[in-house]
C-alpha cells in the first residue's frame, strides 16, 4: 500500500451517489418472483436457512424480532371491508404473501452509509455483505427501505446447532459470529462454485446451471433466478436467460424510476422502485378475482 | 452574599468586588470538598457502576439483551449520543460566540460552560462505540495506513462522524486549556504540594507580561473563530446521520439547522442546571448573578423559539409535501404508540421554554432548576423521538414494530449521566470553574463605565480620544498573577 496507490484509487472513493441501470459487469444476477405462483409455503425460507447455515433463534427472541429470515413470506391481510366488505370470509381470500429476499439494489442505500465499506457492489452485480470487514454500526439496516438486513444480536451458534445439528452446516460458507450484519447473498457460494467450475471446463456458465436455494426449492416455481447481463449489453458472450425472458415479457427495466404500465398483462414491478434504489427483483402482480 | 439583601437585578456583577476576593474565593471553591461534594462523586460512581456492568454483559452478549431487533437497530445509544453532543455546543456558544460579540455577562459562567462543552463530547463519543456489534473493531472507521489497503468508507456519515467528534474534543479541550492559563497560574502561586507541580507545568510560565497577554489574546480570538464553524458542522454532521438517509422522518432537509438549534437549546438549558448548582454549592452569588442567570434564561428562551419555528417547518414541509409514507409518519408520532413521548416533547420543547419570558419565574431558583432539567428532558426526548418511531414505521408494513429498550440500555444511558457527572466533579475541584482575570476584566470594564473620560477610550471614539488622552489603558487583572 503506498500513496500512490491511494491516489489512483481516489476515484472509487470520489463517486458521489451510487448509480442505478447498467454496469459493465460480469454477470448481471437478477430475479423473478411471480406471486400469482406463490402460495406462501415459506418453503424458500427453510432452504434457505439449511443453504446459508442461518442461525434458528427459537421463539423468544423471534418475537423480540430477531429472527435471521434472509428470505420471508410476508403476509398481508386485507382490509376487512375491501371487496365486498364480507368480513366472515376475511380468511378464505384475504391473504397475500410476499416473499422479500435481498433485493440486491443497483443503487443500493446501504452501501454508502457503510463506515467500514464492508458492504460493496461486487463484478457480479451483486451487492456484497463482508462479515470480515462488518463493525455492526447497523447503519445499512435502518437504512434499507425493505429492511432485508438482519444482525447477529448473539452468538448463536452454540444455542442453534448443538451437536450433532453442526454436522448439517453448509461448508461452503461461515457461521457468523455476534455483531455482525448479513443479508440474502442470491447465494454467491453456488454463484462462486458454478463459475470455478465452468472456468475449469473452459466454457460459458450456462443458464440454469445452478440457481439459488429458494428459487430451487420452490413448488410452484415462482422464483426464478439467472444471469441478466445480455439484456443490457449486446456485445456479452454470456447467454440469454429464462429471467431476461421475463423482465423483457412485463417490461421492467433497470435504472427506470416508475414503469408506467396500461397492458394488464403486463404485471411487472419492483418493489418500491420511486426510492430509486433500482432493485434486481422484478415481481409479477398477483392477479385476483374481486 | 448574606441573606436579607436583595439583589440588585439591573447589575450582572457588582463593581465593588476586590479583585484579591476574587482570587480567594475561586481557590477556595477548589479546596476542602465539603459532604455534598462527595455525596456528589458516590451517585456519579454509582450511576457509572450501572453503566460498567450493563456495558460488559453486552460485550460478551451481543447487542441481544438491549432489546435492539429488526428493524430498531438504533435506539437510545443514538438518540442519547446526539443528546450529549447537542449538549457539548452551549460552551462553544457561550466562550466563543459571546465572545466575539463581546457579551461580556458571559465571564463568569463561559468556564464551567466549556468545560461542560468538552466532558459531555467525552461521553457522546462512547456512545457510538458503545452501540457497534463488534466494538474492537471500532479503529477500522479511522483512515490509518493499513497493509491490507482498506480504507474506510468516506462516503458514510458515520465516518464523518468520527472525524468531526475528534475535532471538535481536540479544539475545545484546546480552547479550555487556553483560556485558562492566566487562572492557571493564579493557582500555581496559590498552591501547594502535587498541586504546585501540576499548576506549574500547565500554566506554561506564564507571568502575566504584555506581550504574553497580547499573544494570549490573539491566541483565544483566533480560536474562538475556529471553534464556531467547526461547532456549526460538527453538529450538521452528526444530523447527516438521518438525513443522508433515505428514510422517511430522517430523510429532511431541514435537519442540520434544526440540530444546531436543538443543540444550543438543551446545551443552553444545562448552563442553567449547572449555573444553579455551582451557585449553590460553591457559594458564587456575587459571580453567578441573577442578572446573569436572566441573561441566560432570555438566549435559551430565544433559541427555543428557533428551534420551534424549525419544527414547525419540519411538520409543514412534511403535511404539504408529497411523500405519503412520511405524512403517515407524522401522524403516528402524534397518534400511535410513542405518542404520550411526541406529546410530551412538543410541550417541554416548545410550550415550557415560556416560563423564561416571564421575569418572576426567571428569578424564581428552584423554578429555573427545575425548568432547565425538564428542558432536557424535552430535549432528550426529541433526539429519541427522532430516531424510533422512524425505525418502528418506515416503508416496509412488514416490519412495523414497537420497541422498549430493555435494563441494559436504560443502565448505560444512566451511566452516561454518571461518568459525565464525574469528569465534572473533578473537573471543579481541580480547576478553576469561575475564570477569574475574565471576572476581574469585566469588574474593570463594568468600574470604569461610569468614568466617562474611560468609557470613552474604551468604547474607542477616537475623536473623544484625541481630544483628552487618558492614562487609563494598562492591561487588567494582572495584580493575581
Amino acid at each position: 500500500m503506498s500513496l500512490q496507490n491511494l491516489l489512483q484509487d481516489w476515484s472509487r472513493y470520489r463517486k458521489g451517489r451510487e448509480e442505478g441501470g447498467f454496469h459493465n459487469y460480469e454477470h448481471m444476477w437478477g430475479m423473478s418472483i411471480d406471486l400469482n405462483k406463490c402460495i406462501g409455503c415459506n418453503a424458500c425460507s427453510v432452504a434457505c436457512y439449511a443453504e446459508n447455515n442461518l442461525a434458528v433463534v427459537g421463539k423468544d427472541k423471534y418475537e423480540k424480532h430477531q429472527a435471521m429470515h434472509w428470505m420471508r413470506i410476508e403476509r398481508y391481510w386485507d382490509e376487512p371491508d375491501l371487496g365486498e366488505g364480507r368480513v366472515s370470509e376475511y380468511q378464505q381470500h384475504g391473504a397475500s404473501f410476499l416473499p422479500m429476499n435481498c433485493q440486491q439494489c443497483n443503487a443500493a442505500t446501504c452501501e454508502p452509509v457503510c463506515p467500514v465499506a464492508a458492504t460493496y457492489h461486487t463484478p457480479d452485480g451483486l451487492n456484497a455483505q463482508v462479515y470480515n470487514r462488518c463493525i455492526g454500526s447497523r447503519y445499512c439496516s435502518n437504512n434499507c427501505p425493505y429492511r432485508l438486513r438482519y444482525f447477529n444480536f448473539y452468538s448463536y451458534y452454540e444455542d442453534s446447532w448443538p451437536e450433532p445439528l453442526n454436522l448439517q452446516l453448509n461448508p461452503d460458507l461461515s457461521v457468523r459470529d455476534k455483531g455482525v450484519m448479513e443479508k440474502c447473498t442470491f447465494c454467491v457460494q453456488r454463484i462462486r462454485t458454478a463459475k470455478d467450475k465452468a472456468q475449469r471446463e473452459h466454457r460459458q456458465l450456462q443458464d440454469g446451471e445452478f440457481t439459488t436455494a429458494c428459487a430451487q426449492t420452490c413448488p410452484t416455481s415462482a422464483i426464478v433466478f439467472g444471469d441478466m447481463l445480455k439484456m443490457y449489453d449486446p456485445n456479452s458472450t454470456n447467454p440469454s436467460s429464462k429471467v431476461i425472458e421475463l423482465w423483457e415479457e412485463h417490461q421492467v427495466e433497470l435504472g427506470v424510476t416508475e414503469q408506467e404500465k396500461h397492458n394488464p398483462k403486463i404485471r411487472g414491478y419492483r418493489v418500491l422502485e420511486h426510492l430509486n434504489t433500482d432493485p434486481c427483483i422484478m415481481f409479477l402482480d398477483r392477479v385476483r378475482e374481486v | 452574599m448574606s441573606k436579607g439583601i436583595p439583589e440588585d437585578y439591573s447589575k450582572d456583577i457588582n463593581e465593588d468586588i476586590h479583585w484579591a476576593k476574587i482570587n480567594e474565593d475561586v481557590l477556595r471553591s477548589m479546596e476542602n470538598p465539603r459532604m455534598g461534594y462527595w455525596i456528589a462523586v458516590g451517585v456519579s460512581l454509582f450511576l457509572l457502576s450501572f453503566a460498567v456492568i450493563a456495558e460488559i454483559y453486552q460485550y460478551n452478549t451481543g447487542m441481544g439483551p438491549s432489546n435492539l431487533n429488526w428493524p430498531h437497530m438504533w435506539d437510545l445509544y443514538i438518540a442519547t449520543f446526539v443528546f450529549w453532543i447537542g449538549m457539548s455546543h452551549s460552551g462553544t456558544l457561550l466562550s466563543a460566540i459571546l465572545h466575539i460579540i463581546k457579551a461580556d455577562w458571559r465571564k463568569p459562567i463561559y468556564r464551567f460552560a466549556e468545560a461542560m462543552t468538552t466532558f459531555s463530547l467525552m461521553t457522546a463519543g462512547l456512545f457510538p462505540i458503545i452501540h457497534l456489534g463488534r466494538l474492537w473493531n471500532m479503529y477500522w472507521v479511522i483512515p490509518y495506513y493499513s497493509d491490507r489497503g482498506i480504507w474506510p468508507n468516506f462516503r458514510s456519515p458515520l465516518v464523518w462522524d468520527a472525524f468531526a467528534i475528534t475535532t471538535y474534543l481536540t479544539s475545545s479541550a484546546l480552547f479550555l486549556f487556553v483560556g485558562m492559563i492566566p487562572d492557571l497560574a493564579i493557582c500555581r502561586d496559590n498552591a501547594k504540594g502535587w498541586r504546585k507541580k501540576l499548576y506549574t507545568a500547565l500554566s506554561l510560565g506564564w507571568r502575566g507580561d504584555d506581550r504574553q497577554w497580547r499573544n494570549f489574546r490573539k491566541t483565544y480570538l483566533l480560536m474562538a473563530c475556529f471553534l464556531i464553524p467547526l461547532a456549526v458542522s460538527v453538529h450538521s454532521i452528526v444530523s447527516a446521520d438521518f438525513a443522508m438517509s433515505i428514510m422517511p422522518g430522517w430523510h429532511v432537509t431541514t435537519f442540520p439547522p434544526y440540530f444546531v438549534a436543538g443543540a444550543l437549546y438543551s446545551g443552553c438549558a444545562a448552563i442553567i442546571t449547572l449555573f444553579i448548582l455551582l451557585r449553590y454549592f460553591f457559594r458564587f452569588e456575587e459571580y453567578m448573578t441573577i442578572a446573569i442567570l436572566e441573561k441566560t434564561c432570555k438566549l435559551t428562551f430565544a433559541i427555543s423559539m428557533v428551534w420551534t419555528y424549525l419544527l414547525f417547518v419540519e411538520f409543514a414541509a412534511t403535511w404539504y409535501g408529497p411523500d405519503m409514507v412520511d405524512k403517515e409518519l407524522l401522524i403516528a408520532k402524534f397518534t400511535g404508540p410513542y405518542s404520550p413521548l411526541f406529546i410530551l416533547m412538543v410541550f417541554l420543547g416548545s410550550v415550557l421554554p415560556f416560563t423564561l419570558a416571564v421575569e418572576k419565574l426567571r428569578r424564581n431558583i428552584p423554578v429555573m432548576f427545575a425548568v432547565s432539567l425538564l428542558l432536557n428532558v424535552g430535549m432528550w426526548l426529541e433526539r429519541y423521538m427522532i430516531v424510533t418511531p422512524t425505525l418502528s414505521m418506515s416503508y416496509e408494513p412488514f416490519s412495523h414494530n414497537v420497541m422498549w429498550p430493555s435494563w441494559v440500555e436504560w443502565f448505560i444511558l444512566l451511566g452516561s449521566f454518571g461518568w459525565f457527572g464525574l469528569l465534572f466533579l473533578v473537573f471543579v475541584k481541580i480547576f478553576p470553574s469561575v475564570s477569574m482575570y475574565e471576572v476581574k476584566e469585566m469588574i474593570f470594564h463594568r468600574r470604569h463605565l461610569a468614568n466617562k473620560e474611560i468609557a470613552a477610550v474604551m468604547h474607542r471614539r477616537l475623536d473623544e480620544v484625541e481630544k483628552k488622552p487618558s492614562t487609563s489603558t494598562t492591561e487588567p487583572g494582572l495584580e493575581g498573577a
